[in-house]
């Protein structure tokens, strides 16, 4: 009977389907509120205002003739997509849907998570690297060089509501306001919360981070040469990242409150949508930026400023340790 | 060149360039440290399909040279056709045509500031500014019946007279650009992420500019007080009162600061032409359809440089030659070098600033080395030393 539960679990909710279904609505949303924003309208025809759009979308990519380059490595050109693509599922099985826990959350899982955000980028990277073009070699190296500018200040924000619930279990970190009563932390954290917004834009390749696959640049980056299924499998693999990275922020800084299964998920899904607004207004209102003045920006300001949102978070708990 | 450098072939076909063209470029890392260019991919034609028409029909087809600045071109033509023919054209046609001449450097010039923004990324800005420029391609439609050719111009004159309604409904559209070009100037010179991208990439300094004989915005960026509008003036220009907008940046800056800028004093001489706008016929009634033998240049001050026309006449009712230099021409050396040195990233918004348009300026080159037919190929230094010796030989003028 286990057998069957962890199944469902792992096809049906919260897994496979429901991460599937959810972060094509949020591309939508995001799509939706990036067109409004820009006095556009954006996504209309598919479905109710346009629901399906990214559905309809990446169907259409499954249903394209599917091209491998005669001088790419074929067979890290064919893995890379589904290596992505599995990571990110993983990663959102550790997500507290569960009435703010997850199924088979333990001690530590948000390192897991963390790891688990990292391989796409890497992924990425082969997959352009592995394609053999100008354009995709371009792209790649910049997702590594974005990589080495994101991946730290992100870690660093991340450790910060970990250490002031002194727990490395993401279901423990996000009820720790609730459970502890202090809903004061929040606000205490907000600049860690910054910081993992603008690195998870950073992470999520979009603007102003979108360096490697910019399109007037470098055409479609590492996905240059990539079509058909593969390209359907990055597109969602990008969707569910989309998810995950924000419900992961939102879960570890926006805490939460019990109340079972079904309001704990809901809470998770407002939380998620109210983080994925918040990247589309950040996307909506900045240019492009240099993968040079990314890697500044990052060691610059993103960098300093984790560091001393977790000075201020260890004095608080020194503080706290002594009173 | 480094030991490491890799060629970037970005065209003829790439999402930035609008048109085709090709650059290759000499990169090191991120840094280009040589840049080439190559056109010819989008030539059509039109100066021999010329010499097959006749003086109206060449004003229709040399509308069609350039999609946004359809005007320059016949403007620039019937000014040359209009001085041959000595025709002195009605003050009120001048204004109409000088109206429609700064409508077009309106909407050309919010075009390239969205394409500006669209190749740094910055897509919302890019949205705002077209959604604006719909409103000066309604006024034009308004005006001519077209938005894109308008087919106003024509030899003695212009084809259309202004209503008075018309000329109230245009006045009150004038309010709405004016209140929303401030809003996009604030954004185009302060908001940070957008400044980044395009402060001090492609430099061209003064000196580099006169040597590479740079036109229009693009040279006005770089510090040279240039201007056909004021410097040679036509139609309607010497009535105006305006300023010539440049600035000291030398780069995208300084094109983006001149361009808005520009907009701002076209809305004002919109609103001059329109308060001033002299009564009377709008073209000259009678023009007669074979032209004397003669030749004429014409140059006018396009949204995007100065824009030349030759046109030689043998009495017929068909020209003997058009000679079309767009100001696209000019600048596009000027524009492949100053990327020299940037990086990749630069390419689209630094080839972006000078607003290329291929198809104008494109051009074929036949090399004809047959030698049983006795031709062969001068070099420049050749010509030049025989200009030297016929002029010594001919006219006894030692150089």
């Amino acid at each position: 009977m286990d057998a069957i539960k962890v199944l469902i679990y792992i096809a049906i909710f919260p897994g496979f389907l429901f991460q599937s279904v959810f972060s094509t609505y949020l591309e939508w949303l995001d799509r939706k509120l990036y067109a409004r924003m820009q006095n556009r309208l954006g996504p209309l025809y598919t479905g109710w205002n346009g629901i399906l759009q990214p559905v309809a979308d990446i169907l259409k990519l499954f249903a394209k003739e599917d091209i491998v380059p005669a001088s790419a490595d074929k067979f890290m050109f064919n893995l890379m997509p589904v290596l992505s693509l599995a990571s990110v599922f993983a990663a959102g099985l550790y997500l507290p849907i569960w009435h703010l826990t997850s199924y088979n959350s333990f001690e530590g899982d948000l390192i897991v998570v963390a790891y688990l955000l990292a391989i796409p980028s890497f992924a990425l990277f082969l997959a352009g690297w592995f394609s053999v073009s100008p354009f995709s070699l371009i792209g790649a190296t910049r997702v590594l060089t974005q990589l080495f500018a994101y991946e730290v200040p992100f870690f660093l924000a991340l450790l910060t509501p970990a250490v002031m619930a002194g727990s490395w279990k993401i279901a423990t970190i996000s009820s720790y306001p609730w459970t502890s009563g202090s809903w004061w932390v929040i606000p205490v954290q907000l600049i860690a919360f910054g910081v993992a917004l603008l690195t998870l834009q950073a992470k999520l390749e979009r603007v102003p981070f979108d360096s490697p696959e910019a399109e007037t640049e470098v055409v479609g980056g590492p996905l240059t040469e990539y079509s058909g299924k593969k390209l359907g499998m990055f597109r969602l693999q990008k969707d569910i990242l989309l998810f995950v990275g924000s419900a992961l922020v939102a879960a570890l800084f926006l805490g939460g409150f019990g109340g079972g299964i079904i309001l704990g998920c809901i809470q998770l899904v407002l939380k998620t949508i109210f983080v994925v607004i918040l990247l589309s207004v950040v996307r909506a209102a900045c240019a492009r930026i240099r993968i040079d003045q990314i890697v500044t920006f990052s060691w610059k300001y993103l960098a300093p400023a984790s560091l001393v949102q977790l000075l201020i978070v260890l004095l608080i708990k020194g503080w706290k340790g002594v009173a | 060149m480094g030991e490491k450098t890799i060629r970037i072939p970005i065209g003829p076909q790439h999402p930035f360039l609008k048109e085709p063209a090709k650059f290759d470029f000499d990169i090191s890392g991120e840094e280009i440290i040589g840049a080439r260019m190559r056109i010819g991919y989008n030539h059509r034609g039109m100066e021999k399909a010329c010499e097959e028409r006749n003086y109206y029909q060449c004003l229709y087809l040399l509308e069609r040279i350039c999609g946004i600045c359809s005007h320059s071109h016949t403007t620039c033509y019937v000014q040359a056709v209009e001085d041959i023919l000595k025709l002195e054209v009605p003050k009120r046609g001048l204004y109409l045509r000088t109206l429609v001449c700064e409508l077009e450097r309106l909407h050309s010039h919010f075009l390239w500031l969205g394409v500006a923004a669209h190749e740094v990324g910055f897509d919302t800005l890019f949205m705002y500014v077209w959604r604006d420029r719909e409103v000066v391609m309604e006024i034009l439609e308004e005006i001519s019946g077209n938005r894109v050719n308008y087919a106003i111009n024509t030899i003695g004159g212009v084809r259309r007279d202004l209503t008075e309604e018309q000329r109230k409904k245009i006045l009150g559209s004038l309010d709405l650009l004016k209140k929303r070009l401030d809003y996009y100037t604030h954004i185009g010179t302060h908001e940070p992420s957008f400044l980044a991208r395009i402060q001090g990439v492609g430099k061209m300094s003064k000196e580099r500019a006169i040597q590479m004989c740079a036109v229009g915005p693009f040279a006005r960026a770089s510090g040279l007080d240039v201007d056909v509008r004021r410097d040679d003036q036509y139609a309607a220009y010497g009535d105006l009162d305006f300023k010539v907008i440049t600035s000291d940046q030398c780069d995208v800056l300084g094109r983006v600061i001149v361009r808005v800028l520009e907009i701002a004093e076209s809305l004002k001489m919109i609103q001059q032409l329109l308060t001033k706008l002299p009564e009377g016929d709008i073209a000259v009634k009678k023009v007669p359809r074979r032209v004397p033998a003669g030749f004429s240049i014409s140059r006018y001050e396009a949204p995007r440089g100065e824009d030349v026309h030759y046109v030689r006449s043998n009495g017929t009712e068909k020209p003997e030659r058009v000679k079309v230099r767009a100001p696209t021409m000019a600048n596009l050396e000027a524009a492949t070098e100053s990327i020299v040195g940037s990086f990749i990233a630069d390419i689209p918004i630094a080839i972006a600033s000078i607003d290329p348009c291929f198809s104008c300026t494109d051009r074929t080159a036949v090399v004809l080395n047959d030698k049983k037919k006795g031709m062969r190929i001068t070099t420049w230094e050749e010509l030049r030393r025989y200009g030297v010796d016929w002029y010594r030989k001919n006219k006894g003028i030692h150089f």
